[in-house]
């Protein structure tokens, strides 16, 4: 699959180029975006390296399994045949809570480990299992309560009040989050019967 | 705007708190866990700098731009502002091109403005889609990624239409 998605958009792009003449911007990206992207790797790897030693006290404080028995209801629903007393779960669990506050570099490395650890439930595949599917559907859908970043560049170009947005970025987080999950489920379970 | 700014600070000192309250070592444990997420910033490392390289490409060859022109015309006719479709086009593969269309959205058209208020509505409602999704999948070994990509990619679709109906259903009163 990604090895579709990652030759047919350079391919085309490249193609695109020849026809736009920019082909010189092209050799500048594929020089250049190697360094961006490892730029990117260490700043990213900084912030992980902070919230992954909060986090870390969080598991051993116990803080993460009072979490995990907020979510318990919700969770089990969501995934399934999951182990709420296990480690893909409380790692979940971390991981929606620190994307609804808005904490991504928290949600980032908490989201990895919540995937390693359903690989191990789930038994090591080529295939996506289901509950590695609605996880990652989950978590393209954006659950942040405050938008922090949007409302700051609004401040930044004259907003009078930039968190006037936040019903409607809150019901338009509810709704696509809802179409990606149902569907999600849908395609879930619809391969379960066919099996 | 305030409140916001007390959620990090606030939440870093909660836990060391609790945690020395619970008598974790909490010094020894912080590294532990530093170290962990080091190891995982390296191997997330390479499977970053594909994503980025494609995408890098896929702006600076002029790709996305005609794709762009090909569907504003569609999305004219309803009314949708021309400016936020090429927001919606690369909000799901770049973070960081995303906030540069929204800072000249912001700019050019004036922080109140409708087509601000679908940016934004737009920026806080959705994530960086492919970006997660390659991030997340690189540290299994999974190959098919089977309906991840398509039911990701419909709810930001489902996002794009949502910010616009409903900054014209909830704000329209202030033009």
């Amino acid at each position: 699959m990604m090895k579709w998605v990652f030759g047919l958009i350079i391919i085309f792009s490249v193609f695109c180029s020849l026809f736009t003449g920019n082909t010189g911007n092209v050799t500048n990206a594929l020089l250049e975006e190697g360094v961006n992207a490892l730029e990117l790797c260490i700043y990213l790897t900084g912030g992980m390296c902070v919230w992954g030693g909060l986090m870390r006290i969080a598991e051993k404080s116990g803080i993460t399994d009072a979490f995990s028995k907020m979510f318990r209801p919700i969770g089990k629903r969501l995934f399934h045949n999951i182990d709420t007393d296990s480690k893909a779960f409380s790692a979940i669990t971390m991981n929606i809570a620190a994307n609804l506050f808005g904490l991504g570099n928290a949600a980032t490395p908490l989201g990895l480990k919540a995937m390693r650890e359903l690989e191990k439930n789930d038994g090591e595949s080529e295939s996506a299992s289901d509950n590695m599917i609605i996880f990652t559907v989950l978590n393209t859908a954006s659950i942040t309560l405050i938008p922090t970043t949007v409302a700051s560049l609004r401040l930044k170009y004259g907003a009078h009040n930039p968190m006037d947005i936040l019903p409607a970025v809150l019901i338009s987080s509810a709704i696509s989050l809802c179409i990606s999950l149902t569907t999600a489920k849908l395609l879930c379970a619809k391969r379960g019967k066919n099996k | 705007m305030s409140i916001t700014s007390y959620i990090m600070p606030i939440t870093a000192a909660l836990i060391l708190t609790i945690g020395l309250f619970k008598k974790v070592d909490i010094f020894d444990e912080f590294i532990k866990g530093a170290r962990e997420n080091l190891k995982t910033g390296i191997e997330i490392c390479p499977a970053l700098i594909t994503l980025v390289l494609t995408i890098g490409i896929f702006r600076q060859s002029g790709a996305l731009d005609i794709l762009t022109q090909l569907i504003s015309p569609l999305c004219a006719r309803i009314g949708y502002p021309a400016e936020c479709i090429a927001l919606a086009m690369i909000r799901p593969i770049s973070g960081s091109g995303a906030t540069a269309v929204f800072e000249d959205i912001l700019s050019n058209c004036g922080a109140e403005s409708f087509a601000s208020r679908v940016a934004a509505v737009m920026m806080g409602s959705s994530e960086t889609t492919f970006y997660t999704i390659a991030v997340y999948f690189s540290v299994t070994k999974v190959k098919r990624l089977r309906h991840t990509l398509f039911c990701s990619l419909l709810g930001d679709f489902a996002c794009f239409i949502a910010s616009f109906v409903l900054v014209n259903m909830l704000y329209s009163i202030n033009f």
